[in-house]
């Protein structure tokens, strides 16, 4: 636009002014164009490609460390407790003399402690069959958001003992105290495909040191499938189904279904659950659950995350008030 | 081209006046909440900013994920409830120091400068003015500053059930180390 009046001018006026008008064209335009390029020119420097890049994990692929009833690939934070509370009422079918279930639960206390980033402990004891268990959950890979590793991969392991009073055995028969093992190994194998939806696969192995007939195997093989959608930043939907290898199974159980709703609040995790397992162990839930969800059989159920930061990391107390 | 001749152009312009420029990539930058309820501080080190000792032009950038907590859950909490860093990576500050003539970077000694230009938070982009203090130490400066931020301006929805543990204003702490390049 400068250009033109100046040419105008140019081309009416005298040599001299010519020269004068073109000297101010070229005065200006690079005035304009510094401010640009030394804008420019900084974000360059920032964006220096030689700069280190970072290899950045994704985080938060599922809320919490429970998709719905099994483990999901999120570990508690080093030096985190968290103290969780499940509840599994009993069957909706039972209808209003059972007040839909609520007469009867099925309860667990756990915790899970965060030792590092990637290695979580936890102890649980849960009501039936008096079980106690421990575990643990190995982070084994990460997904990293530039996809050079598209998955996370956990291995979570349990081992728990229940304490029924042991049943009278025929003369000469022994009760061992191994009768009342379980073990599970899992595998988690997840993925976060997008802000909204994360998915995950559990391969399961099960072994149940005593099982009802001879003719039924010890060990138990199942996969799990299991997913969240997001619904907004502290509401999402998960859902989890286990199914039982039809060759390596305990008769007469059902694979089990469960849905339920995340709700976040601070440092709170409240999971709401339709589910046709009563029990909460992966070894019960899994490999033993006896209702099916086509009958009606489904319970309510709840669990609640508190977690408590134990081992705070160095270097907050007053920092802002300190001079680096 | 366009790049080579617009170095040229700052070459020639800024050749006689000895622009430098000035910068880091581990810059540190914290925040601080307080509420009777509870304390909550986060801790950044990978702070980029750069500085053009002549034109008084300045860029800040403060990667989201990079922020360090002393709860792990807060930070999860942050990351995905708040800052929604997946969508919004970074934080960006590109300002202009008004008075950059009067620091002398070739003597040594802490100036008071203020700042004006755009701070971007949670994509969403304000007109601010910032003070801040450049010390000069033979070639380093070192860019210190202290303001408020309100997540209510920056569109940072706080439910209302934490309400009263998240304060209404945010004393932000910047501490960069430049070094001359």
């Amino acid at each position: 636009m400068r250009i033109i009046p100046a040419l105008l001018v140019a081309a009416l006026a005298m040599p001299l002014l010519h020269n004068n008008a073109l000297a101010q064209t070229k005065k200006d335009k690079p005035k304009t164009e510094t401010k640009d390029s030394e804008d420019e020119e900084l974000m360059d420097i920032l964006d220096d490609k030689s700069a280190p890049k970072k290899k950045e994990y994704t985080s938060a692929t599922f809320k919490a460390t429970r998709i719905v009833n099994g483990h999901s690939i999120e570990n508690v934070g080093k030096g985190v407790l968290d103290f969780r509370i499940a509840h599994r009422f009993g069957s909706l079918a039972g209808g209003a003399s059972s007040f839909f279930g609520l007469d009867g639960a099925v309860t667990a206390l756990a915790f899970d402690y965060g030792v590092t980033d990637w290695l979580m402990v936890g102890i649980m004891r849960s009501t039936y069959e008096k079980e106690y268990e421990g575990y643990t959950k190995i982070k084994l890979l990460r997904q990293t958001t530039n996809n050079s590793m598209p998955v996370s991969v956990s291995y979570m392991g349990a081992m728990s003992v229940q304490s029924m009073p042991a049943p009278t055995l025929p003369a000469g028969q022994e009760w061992f105290f191994s009768n009342r093992l379980f073990y599970v190994n899992q595998l988690l194998i997840a993925r976060k495909m997008n802000r909204w939806l994360s998915l995950q696969l559990m391969p399961t192995h099960i072994h149940y040191n005593l099982v009802p007939t001879s003719g039924e195997p010890n060990n138990t093989i199942a996969m799990g499938l299991g997913g969240r959608i997001k619904l907004s930043n502290r509401i999402a939907l998960t859902g989890e189904y286990h199914y039982r290898l039809p060759d390596a199974q305990l008769n007469g159980y059902k694979n089990a279904v469960s849905v339920g709703v995340d709700i976040e609040t601070g440092g709170h995790v409240f999971q709401l659950i339709f589910t046709n397992a009563s029990t909460i162990s992966e070894r019960a839930f899994i490999g033993q659950t006896v209702d099916d969800w086509g009958k009606g059989d489904i319970h309510f159920g709840f669990n609640i995350s508190r977690v408590f930061t134990i081992v705070r990391p160095k270097g907050f107390d007053e920092s802002r008030n300190k001079v680096w | 081209m366009k790049r080579i001749a617009s170095v040229l152009v700052v070459l020639c312009i800024t050749q006689s006046a000895m622009a430098q420029k000035y910068m880091t990539r581990t810059g540190k930058v914290s925040f601080y909440s307080s509420t009777p309820l509870e304390n909550i501080e986060a801790i950044n080190n990978e702070t980029a900013s750069v500085l053009d000792s002549k034109s008084g032009d300045f860029i800040f950038q403060v990667p989201i994920k990079s922020f360090k907590f002393q709860k792990a859950l807060m930070q999860e909490h942050f990351n995905e409830n708040y800052m929604e860093s997946d969508k919004y990576p970074k934080s960006e500050y590109k300002g202009k120091v008004s008075n950059i003539s009067a620091v002398n970077f070739a003597k040594d000694g802490t100036y008071n400068v203020t700042s004006a230009g755009k701070l971007n938070i949670h994509g969403v982009i304000k007109d601010v003015s910032i003070p801040a203090t450049i010390t000069v130490k033979g070639k380093s400066i070192t860019i210190a500053s202290k303001f408020n931020v309100k997540p209510e301006d920056y569109k940072i929805g706080i439910p209302k059930l934490v309400e009263g543990k998240i304060a209404k204003e945010i004393e932000v702490t910047v501490n960069n180390i430049l070094e001359q390049k």
